[in-house]
């Protein structure tokens, strides 16, 4: 098979290459540039004052204790889920697939609104929380729930695909050699999805950080208490604070040129492992 | 095991069924299930007349057409602007193609409030891109385009990353051949390229649209918010739970979800019947 990528030539190549270079960096390069110029715009100073403020390190807190909390409990849903639907065939299982997409489609907003009903004050389970002197929501066990909903899919749709592709001969062999489930999971499948599930890590992560909508809907915004990264630079600016803004949101572009960075690299290791895989296949 | 009825199409061979059936099930019960049937519960105890007040109010229905809009001529634009990158990014080995493909997953990885204030600064009257487009008599932040903008941005990785892994396989003595066969460029691309991807692009465009509809952060902070004017539907919904008037919010809620779970069901539709044709 020739290889479909090629060094341009003709004018109408250069054309269309320049025209995306352009679209790149009005859409993508220079909103980063911003981020930073404004960021930095005040002087490293106040930069360094915005940084040590309260309501920066309460928020910078409670959006780490969020995807320190929410990143283990889909990494473990996610690989449960992708092996029981590739590994078995069984009535529903694309009714289970389909389930693990509504996130992916509900609008944030809805999705805390959603939560809202079932844990608030006069919700179904939340009436008992409060009974018990629990508050869920308009605090922070509500805001890491709808974290959670919000990024059920991404380490699923991941590894589905994937577990899908490899099959499973391998384990199959494992058990036939008289491997329990658990020795054949950690010896075979999981060297071969280690690059997927890092990378799914990473997605997740970024996506729990970054959560806006849904948040906003159950944090009650309350200053230095309920305010993650996301929800505090929409309330700063709102404020006319648009350094102090720009500075919560230059640590957020920073894990998301992390993310990307990460991300790049790790679908390159996957890859050359697939590649490796063809080629001792064929 | 050659019953139909048998819970098993195929005999489970490897060990750990029932606990990742009974884990996944139990999750996707209590994380997704409970919370989105709650509210349809909720709506149930509402009467008709309020829930049809509450949905068909003129300020809401206002939002409806202008999400609707919006996600259209986003979806139109960034499925262009998609299928351009993808396109020179798997066909043309020139300096930047790295970065570019990387970059194309900001969007993504890059929160909404962010990129919602960052857009806002950028094309309001005296920011760096908006500027340019005062001198042509365009409003775009804090106006409709606005909202259009936003919804591009959050949305170019969906088609990009739709388009890109058929364009990748597709092979390149296709269109060789249909060149060699005497076809131009242009028909090459209408006759070949483009009914190849085309299934990727629906799906990306949709997706695309379904995330669009449902846009909140980086739209809110760009659009300025008037009321009848420049207000999408997930702030009606927000705007009238701030105001304790928790059935409207649901009732909202309940439309915004019903049309969201419609167009997955129909796109999961749609890609089975064309994954079984392909």
């Amino acid at each position: 098979m020739a290889k479909a990528i090629k060094r341009p030539r003709q004018l109408h190549q250069w054309l269309l290459i320049g025209l995306g270079i352009v679209l790149t960096t009005l859409l993508l390069v220079l909103p980063l540039i911003l981020i930073f110029t404004q960021a930095f715009s005040g002087g490293l100073q106040l930069l360094w004052a915005n940084l040590n403020e309260d309501f920066m390190l309460s928020a910078i807190r409670l959006t780490l204790l969020t995807t320190v909390l929410t990143v283990p409990i889909n990494l473990a849903f996610g690989i449960l889920l992708a092996w029981c639907v590739t590994r078995y065939d069984f009535v529903g299982r694309r009714l289970l697939v389909t389930f693990v997409e509504i996130p992916y489609a509900t609008s944030p907003v809805v999705a805390g609104f959603c939560y809202l009903v079932v844990y608030g004050v006069e919700g179904i389970v939340g009436k008992y929380f409060y009974a018990q002197d629990i508050q869920l929501m308009f605090a922070w066990p509500g805001i890491i729930m709808v974290t959670v909903f919000v990024t059920a899919p991404y380490i699923a749709r991941i590894l589905m695909p994937l577990m899908e592709k490899q099959g499973t001969e391998e384990e199959i062999a494992a058990l036939s050699l008289g491997a329990g489930g658990w020795k054949i999971f950690w010896h075979v499948t999981l060297p071969n999805i280690k690059w997927a599930l890092l990378y799914g890590t990473v997605i997740t992560n970024a996506r729990a950080v970054g959560e806006f909508g849904a948040v906003a809907v159950v944090s009650g915004t309350i200053m230095n208490q309920t305010l993650t990264l996301p929800l505090l630079v929409e309330q700063l600016n709102n404020d006319y604070k648009t350094a102090a803004a720009f500075t919560a949101a230059a640590l957020l572009a920073c894990m998301a040129l992390l993310t990307l960075v990460l991300k790049t690299t790790m679908e390159w290791r996957q890859q050359r492992r697939e590649d490796a895989a063809d080629v001792n296949a064929a | 095991m050659s019953k139909s009825l048998s819970f098993f199409r195929s005999t489970p061979v490897l060990p750990g069924f029932s606990i990742s059936f009974g884990l996944s099930t139990l999750y996707v019960s209590l994380v997704i299930l409970l919370p989105i049937s709650a509210l349809f519960i909720y709506v149930s105890g509402m009467s008709w007349s309020q829930y049809w007040f509450a949905i068909t109010d003129a300020r809401v229905v206002q939002s409806y057409k202008v999400t609707i809009a919006g996600a259209f001529y986003s979806t139109l634009i960034v499925s262009a602007i998609g299928f351009l990158l993808a396109w020179i990014i798997t066909r043309y080995d020139f300096p930047g193609r790295r970065i570019i493909d990387s970059l194309v997953d900001l969007p993504f990885a890059l929160p909404t409030s962010v990129a919602g204030i960052t857009l806002s600064a950028l094309f309001i009257p005296s920011g760096w891109l908006g500027r340019w487009f005062e001198v042509l008599g365009i409003k775009i932040s804090y106006a409709f385009p606005g909202i259009v903008v936003a919804m591009i941005f959050t949305s170019l990785p969906f088609i990009v990353r739709s388009v890109q892994p058929v364009l990748e396989d597709m092979e390149a003595e296709l269109e060789e051949a249909a060149m060699m066969l005497g076809a131009t460029k242009w028909q090459s691309f209408w006759r070949v390229v483009l009914p190849t991807v085309l299934p990727a692009l629906i799906t990306g465009s949709s997706q695309a649209f379904i995330r669009s509809l449902g846009e909140f952060g980086a739209v809110i902070m760009i659009a300025g918010n008037i009321p009848y004017k420049t207000e999408v539907t997930s702030l009606m919904l927000f705007v009238r739970m701030q105001e304790y008037n928790y059935q409207a919010a649901a009732a909202i809620a309940s439309v915004v979800l019903l049309a969201s779970l419609v167009l997955l069901f129909l796109l999961q539709i749609v890609e089975s019947r064309i994954l079984k044709r392909g």
